[in-house]
């Protein structure tokens, strides 16, 4: 991606040209190059300041919560033993904590811990759901597999009635809950899910870990996809990382605390966001459902605005113009192109995400840089300059040279 | 065992807020201060002394998270973000 490697020149520079350093302050990240120990004393003197941008990408990731930080440290430091070790304190005491860890799990989203198996992640739990086909046991069993929420867009899929459907045709229902978990009230018997990707690192948890809930009564039979010495009931060989799942069974715990505070007030920030972006800037479209979405996932385009430059020029705040998966390409969004969004729209697209630990100031900041360069690149731009002057850039024949 | 005295608790909250401001990360500092603030303000009307205990309770809990945290933050600290010498402390 070009802001990439525009960084990598960037901090190639700094750590090249050792002598001079500018005393005010740039807005690089710094490198950290071999050395990863804390600077805990204070600065030497050669140390250059840099401002760090803030971080408004979480659909990408999120931070840890210091609550999970805290609650996986021990099991880092002294309670290392293996969970599965059956003969000593050490593997007990670890195996206590993993079982605690999938009871958290389990009550945040309605199931019986006998129901989470951990996983490296969502997208291990995708897989393992959808090999699930291949395991069926009926020849014409199928599954449906539907986003509870969208990553790009936020837009909320009516899982209850996909739900209501899947079980009155006895068909399994999977959903990628990533983005939904512990943001918006799951129960998966309320909702008649079958099957469930959870992810840890978009819940304020660690990186690395995730679950997959698999239903019991009735019975969902899954094939594992990792074999082994069969751990986690079979389905997923391999020592369940004590650390991480802690880590990941904290931020569920967490997560059903905060979930109303959060939601009310990550929506309060997203009305703030749009608002006073669509006042001060015309020509502003929010791609996805206004009413089955959630706030914590906006995403704008800028009509006559090139996405990726508006994200070079906003260099100050972390965002991204699509998923995270994808990045690396200049394609526009599949998503935006499913629903239908025109090419140079798709084009233009920002993400901005609002978690729990972003603050009013950080959205004001982001709002007011965004419509700062928005007009800058605006002025900038031909399109807009024949937009301006009325004349309708759909008639327009464009010939090649 | 004491209930907890109204004393008590305006203690427990001056020492949480007093312990998070030393939160090194902005986020985890504004996130911090926020949320004792609205917590002890949604509880301030709770009667029953067995529920109030309880609170206080997991609130010596989250203050020792809190004191650890924070000491880590500091360890392992950083540089501000964009925005920190801007504004002011309080959220």
């Amino acid at each position: 991606m070009l802001l990439r490697s525009a960084w990598r020149r960037a901090a190639s520079a700094v750590t090249a040209a050792r002598g001079a350093r500018p005393a005010v302050p740039t807005r690089e990240l710094r490198l950290r190059v071999a050395d990863h120990a804390p600077s805990g004393t204070a600065a030497a003197p050669e140390v250059e300041a840099v401002l760090r941008p803030l971080y408004m990408d979480v659909q990408a990731t999120t931070p840890l919560d210091p609550r999970v930080l805290d609650a996986m440290l021990p099991y880092l430091v002294n309670y290392y033993g293996n969970p599965h070790s059956r003969t000593h304190a050490y593997g007990w005491e670890s195996e206590a904590a993993v079982e605690r860890a999938r009871q958290q799990v389990a009550s945040l989203i309605g199931a019986d811990p006998r129901e989470i198996i951990f996983t490296s992640g969502a997208t291990e739990s995708n897989n393992i759901a959808v090999k699930e086909l291949e395991a069926a046991i009926q020849p014409d069993t199928s599954l449906v597999s539907v986003m509870t929420v969208n990553n790009e867009i936020g837009v909320k899929q009516p899982i209850a009635e996909i739900g209501r459907i899947c079980s009155s045709k006895k068909v399994y229902f999977h959903t990628d809950a990533a983005q939904a978990v512990g943001k918006i009230p799951l129960d998966v018997n309320d909702m008649k899910i079958d099957l469930m990707s959870i992810s840890g690192h978009k819940i304020y948890g660690p990186k690395g870990v995730g679950a997959i809930y698999i239903r019991r009564r009735p019975r969902v039979r899954v094939e594992a996809l990792q074999s082994g010495g069969g751990q986690e009931r079979g389905l997923r060989s391999g020592t369940v990382p004590t650390p991480l799942v802690v880590g990941m069974g904290a931020a569920c715990e967490v997560a059903q605390q905060e979930m109303e505070y959060d939601h009310e007030r990550i929506s309060k920030l997203a009305e703030r966001l749009t608002q006073k972006i669509m006042k001060s800037l015309p020509d502003v479209v929010m791609n996805g459902d206004p009413e089955q979405h959630y706030p914590g996932c906006i995403n704008l385009s800028f009509a006559y605005v090139e996405g990726e430059s508006l994200l070079m020029a906003l260099k100050d705040v972390a965002l991204s113009s699509g998923s995270a998966c994808t990045s690396a390409s200049l394609e526009p969004s599949y998503v935006l192109r499913a629903i239908g969004t025109d090419e140079d729209l798709a084009h233009s697209s920002i993400r901005f995400g609002i978690g729990r630990f972003t603050t009013e100031e950080e959205v004001d900041f982001t709002v007011e840089k965004c419509i700062h360069h928005v007009k800058r690149l605006r002025e900038m731009s031909p399109l807009w300059e024949m937009v301006q002057d009325g004349i309708d850039l759909k008639s327009i024949k464009w010939t090649q040279h | 065992m004491a209930a907890s005295s109204r004393a008590q608790v305006l203690d427990l909250y001056r020492a949480m807020l007093r312990e998070s401001k030393h939160f090194s990360a902005y986020n985890y500092r504004m996130y911090a201060i926020r949320r004792i603030r609205d917590a002890f303000r949604e509880n301030k009307n709770v009667k029953d002394p067995v529920e109030i205990q309880a609170l206080v309770n997991k609130a010596k809990r989250d203050l020792g998270i809190i004191r650890r945290q924070v000491h880590i933050g500091q360890l392992y600290s950083t540089d501000k973000l964009v925005i920190e010498n801007q504004e002011k402390p309080r959220p």
